[in-house]
């Protein structure tokens, strides 16, 4: 095993590893927090930096073929979708909550009210 | 001759005839008048009136006090009881469909045995000789679309029948006047149009071509590579939704309409039937048909499973865009 495959061993394995706590960190927030948003919060950190890094590291191990062009096209879907998913989860309980100033402080009340108001 | 009988009118026969002809009103006569000339029988005695009070009383007591001590214990510890039956069962149930599974499981044929059911003539001849026969790289596109074509037929059909169904149960008529459909759509709030999301309309501008670019490419490979007209359709069928919730229904109602449905459903399953009667006519019976497998791997190959994929991804794209339509409007 040469130099250069052990480091890049140790970069997949770090990239898969720092995947996995990102992961797990977002698991345990889906179920832990209380609020809808904050449980929103930890989920739209599954899809995307959880998935970049565990994919990354994949990429790092397989080395330059077809697939890792694929695995890229994955990062760049999932970075383009999710984002967009929570960000409409988020405005629908904003919408739909009424009490909302009670579980948290809200800092721009007139955004909220022209929500809940519609466009 | 005939000797007379006394009691004739008191007799089974004449009381029935009496009873169908005249109604109950005989028979509840006959009844009155027992209970009336027995009345003492059923009289209270006057002397025990005082006692009957009391006793009343207190059986009305023993009566509150039972109700009060069960609501309390149902309230209290029965509550505890039925969470603890609730979860013993559930417990039970669980274990007992798993072990259910397990024994089923077990009696199933090793995993990659040569010996197992499965292995016979019928998936070796479709192994070896699929290719040359179907043209399709894809054996599964040419097991499904060729050599039992007649399933995935049936198949399309239950799509569109559910689509069918769903349209009876869902949609809403606009057979009433403009102001009472205004009122129910308001109160239904079925017609709202989404709010217009600026960061999901870029997204969608950007990802609905591509996505209807990948679900056409699915299609149109389904011969060549793994998909077919069933994954495809699905694909393109979600890149509607997302086109439709990211802009509305006035914009989707541009190209895509009630109309638009049932023309392209129609067309795409008669397409199918009629295409592979006529393939099993002249093909099955080894006469000439001018429809060849071709050269496996290009695109026009395979004789008619392209065409076919086609029109299935037609019917399941359209199957799925009208179940979402007609669950959130009901209409499209």
């Amino acid at each position: 095993m040469s130099a250069w495959e052990v480091i890049r061993f140790l970069l997949s394995a770090a990239c898969t590893l720092a995947g996995l706590f990102v992961i797990i960190t977002g698991v345990v927030g889906v179920f832990r927090f209380r609020y809808a948003l904050s449980r929103m919060h930890a989920a739209a950190l599954l899809d995307t930096l959880g998935m970049l890094l565990m994919l990354a590291g994949l990429m790092i191990a397989l080395g330059f073929q077809v697939a890792t062009l694929k695995m890229l096209v994955v990062i760049l879907f999932l970075w383009l979708t999710s984002p967009v998913t929570s960000h409409l989860l988020a405005r629908l309980e904003v919408t739909v909550n009424d009490e909302l100033d009670r579980s948290m402080t809200v800092l721009d009340e007139d955004m909220v009210r022209r929500e809940k108001e519609g466009d | 001759m005939a000797r007379i009988r006394p009691e004739y009118e008191r007799s089974w026969w004449p009381r029935f005839k009496r009873w169908v002809l005249e109604g109950s009103g005989a028979l509840d006569e006959h009844m009155r008048e027992d209970v009336t000339a027995d009345a003492s029988a059923y009289a209270v005695p006057q002397a025990a009136g005082d006692r009957t009070e009391e006793l009343r009383e207190q059986a009305l007591q023993n009566e509150q006090e039972t109700y009060d001590h069960l609501r309390v214990w149902s309230a209290t510890s029965g509550r505890k009881w039925l969470a603890r039956l609730y979860r013993l069962l559930a417990i039970i149930i669980c274990l007992g469909v798993i072990a259910v599974l397990l024994v089923t499981a077990s009696y199933l044929p090793p995993y990659g045995s040569p010996d197992n059911p499965v292995h016979n003539e019928v998936s070796q001849r479709y192994i070896e000789q699929g290719m040359e026969e179907t043209g399709a790289v894809n054996i599964v596109a040419g097991m499904i679309l060729d050599y039992r074509a007649f399933d995935t037929l049936g198949e399309s059909n239950v799509l569109f029948v559910a689509a069918c169904s769903v349209l009876i149960l869902m949609r809403i008529t606009s057979e009433r006047d403009e102001a009472t459909a205004q009122l129910e759509m308001e109160a239904e709030d079925r017609g709202f149009e989404p709010k217009n999301d600026r960061i999901l309309q870029a997204a969608a501008s950007f990802l609905v071509p591509l996505i209807l670019m990948f679900g056409a490419y699915v299609i149109l490979n389904g011969h060549i590579s793994p998909g077919g007209g069933f994954s495809g359709g699905a694909v393109m069928g979600a890149g509607l939704i997302l086109y439709l919730n990211a802009f509305g229904f006035k914009k989707t109602e541009r190209f895509f309409r009630f109309r638009t449905f049932q023309v392209v459903s129609l067309c795409a399953l008669t397409f199918y039937a009629v295409s592979k009667t006529y393939s099993f006519f002249t093909g099955a019976n080894h006469l000439a048909s001018f429809i060849t497998p071709g050269t496996p791997g290009r695109i026009f190959s395979a004789g008619l499973i392209p065409y076919l994929n086609i029109a299935v991804g037609l019917v399941v794209c359209c199957t799925m865009y009208a179940f979402y339509t007609l669950f959130r409007k009901g209409d499209m």
